[in-house]
């Protein structure tokens, strides 16, 4: 099982919600430490293709090997998987009804069998690595859009994972507020975690990312360093994307 | 630009809300007497009113009020006798001295309920009871403020949160143990299908108690991936809603009578209780399962995402979340199943409404049926305002981090 072929390995992926063809043929791979920016149209997959990372959506042909060990129906995969993936939620997705400190220990402390007081600490020190610690006794409805994302971050980061996945994590902040975010990522990014975003946010993608991919029609069309993605397109329908986003 | 500068900004122009106060003849005139129809339809409504509460007070003058004191022990514990009655304070006792207990732990709502509770029986001990009932009113505050005392020592100890939870929940079965008699110890008491209203408060705790969790399970049942037990729930609580309690009472008391020999069937007044436990638990069921509902996706996919399994995920983020936005309805259940315990009495079951049927049937208090029956409706209202405002209270603690 163990290959050092990369840390997500993605083979003739597909999936199909009923009669629907959402991802046709994903394929590729990538390595510890790189920091990989999906972008595309809006139904174009690229949320459902991160979500089948972490099993929160199922793949139906095709092979997925996260960090070793191949996807499957095995629940101890699953779990185990999911350990190692942390995701960040567009929406967000914190439990409104535990304050933000508990929303960071919970996972810690239930999952991991850390003592409380341990998984407290542990929570208050990511809360203060986005920046947010005086924030840790109040619940999600008191803070901000900007201070809920970062909760999220830190949340996810609480199970020490080897991934991270952005699953548009900036789209339903208000303007002011994504650079706080943005910046929480970009962090960690330097800090070295695998990370895979996506996002529409063009500057971020510039400035940060590893490798852009472009989806459409839940196809991969173009695989690109920044530089070349920007300036030298090498297929049509991306150069059409990139005037639409950029041009205004 | 500096701070200053930013907040001066923001302060000017900031003006008060215009004022709402009208002055009352301004809102007579708008709301009672605005045409000549609403003003004869206000006179005659107002001369309607007056005359039916006016004949109210006047029969209230002169009822013979006298029939419920002289009843009181009847009406409340039936034919419970007199010389175990210091069975039914003790647990009366234990139920003060835990609320006690949690409002020194906790204060807040708790602290409430059990001042009033010590309040009022101090209260009741100044209406002229014979001595030694004010002597055992009394004491329901003694043991609140004991257990008071207690808690407020033991706030913030660890073992101390859980002997409290333990001791309320092990507080039921023993005070029923205790109300009941065990072989050996303490003497079993006879005919306990008529002790007046303690029957509808035991029906409604156990019913309570038990219906609630069986609901819950019956609610993620019904919501299960595994077809046998969602089939299983579905058709249970789907049967249960289509049948009147009262029928579902009668088959327990009757059919069962002929079903099962005598040996191996329950008596009456659990199978009265299990009753209304599985026909309260169909409808708690689907209370919770609308709670279920309004959860969104999200919340599964974060707990999941995590690293929590399904019934951790369902037990830390789910059902905390489900159980909050159905609590009205969930105390409305509450409500109706303490109310229906008064049904009890259609089995032969002596309880509060039945039992006045027997001190109306008494030569000596004939004709007091109003009387009997406004004193029923006092002592169910206080009861279930009580829960219906002690729901409000928690809503309004828990709503703290509500979207």
């Amino acid at each position: 099982m163990i290959n050092n072929e990369g840390i997500i390995i993605y083979r003739d992926v597909h999936k199909w919600y009923g009669d629907f063809h959402v991802l046709r043929g994903i394929t590729f791979t990538m390595q510890k430490g790189e920091v990989v920016v999906i972008c595309g149209p809006s139904g174009s997959g690229k949320s459902t293709c991160i979500r089948t990372i972490n099993r929160l959506e199922e793949h139906q042909r095709g092979e997925i090997i996260v960090d070793g060990i191949e996807l499957t129906n095995d629940l101890r995969n699953i779990e185990a998987i999911r350990r190692e993936v942390g995701i960040v939620f567009q929406q967000f997705n914190l439990f409104p009804h535990l304050t933000a400190l508990q929303n960071v220990s919970l996972a810690p402390f239930w999952v991991l069998k850390m003592r409380k007081s341990k998984a407290e600490e542990v929570a208050m020190k990511l809360l203060e690595r986005v920046g947010i610690p005086e924030q840790a006794q109040k619940y999600p409805a008191q803070l901000s859009g900007g201070q809920q994302q970062r909760v999220a971050i830190a949340r996810a980061l609480a199970m020490t994972p080897k991934i991270m996945l952005f699953d548009e994590p900036t789209s339903a902040l208000d303007p002011e507020m994504i650079k706080e975010v943005l910046d929480v990522m970009k962090n960690l990014a330097r800090s070295g975690m695998t990370m895979i975003v996506v996002t529409h946010e063009m500057g971020f993608a510039r400035e940060v990312a590893d490798r852009i991919i472009f989806f459409d029609y839940g196809q991969l069309v173009e695989e690109n360093t920044p530089e070349e993605f920007f300036h030298n397109p090498k297929h049509d329908r991306t150069k059409l994307f990139l005037s639409q986003i950029l041009d205004y | 630009m500096d701070e200053n500068q930013l907040a001066g900004y923001a302060d000017k122009n900031q003006l008060p809300p215009p004022s709402e106060r009208i002055p009352a003849i301004r809102w007579l005139k708008q709301n009672l007497f605005s045409s000549w129809f609403n003003a004869i339809l206000t006179i005659v409504s107002t001369a309607l009113i007056m005359t039916i509460v006016f004949g109210l007070l006047r029969w209230a003058l002169e009822a013979r009020w006298e029939v419920i004191p002289a009843n009181l022990k009847l009406l409340l514990v039936g034919t419970y006798p007199v010389e175990y009655l210091w069975r039914v304070w003790a647990v009366v006792y234990l139920v003060a001295f835990l609320l006690g207990f949690s409002s020194g732990a906790h204060g807040g709502l708790m602290r409430r309920v059990s001042t009033t509770a010590a309040l009022v029986s101090v209260v009741l001990a100044v209406l002229p009871f014979p001595w030694g009932t004010r002597g055992w009113l009394l004491g329901i505050a003694v043991a609140a403020a004991a257990g008071f005392g207690l808690g407020y020592l033991g706030k913030g100890i660890r073992w101390c949160k859980r002997l409290e939870i333990a001791s309320w929940i092990l507080s039921f079965p023993i005070s029923l143990i205790f109300l009941n008699g065990v072989g050996g110890i303490l003497p079993v008491i006879k005919g306990r299908t008529m002790w007046g209203f303690m029957l509808n408060l035991i029906g409604a705790v156990v019913g309570i108690g038990l219906s609630f969790p069986v609901g819950v399970l019956l609610a993620l049942g019904r919501r299960s991936k595994l077809r046998a037990i969602r089939l299983v729930c579905t058709a249970y609580i789907e049967i249960i809603r289509g049948v009147p309690l009262i029928s579902l009472l009668f088959m327990a008391s009757i059919m069962l009578q002929l079903l099962l020999p005598a040996s191996v069937r329950p008596d009456l007044l659990i199978r009265a209780m299990l009753t209304i436990t599985a026909f309260s638990a169909a409808y708690m069921a689907e209370n919770v399962r609308g709670g279920l509902q309004a959860i969104p996706q999200g919340q599964y996919e974060a707990a999941y995402a995590v690293g929590l399994n399904k019934a951790l995920t369902t037990i830390l983020i789910i059902l905390p979340q489900a159980l909050r936005i159905v609590i009205p309805a969930i105390v409305g259940q509450f409500i109706a199943l303490f109310m229906d315990t008064t049904l009890f009495g259609f089995i032969a079951i002596l309880e509060l409404l039945n039992i006045t049927r027997s001190i109306m049937g008494n030569l000596e208090w004939r004709g007091t049926i109003f009387e009997l029956y406004v004193f029923i409706g006092v002592v169910f209202w206080i009861l279930c305002y009580s829960m219906s405002y002690v729901s409000r209270r928690i809503e309004k603690t828990l709503g703290v981090g509500e979207r």
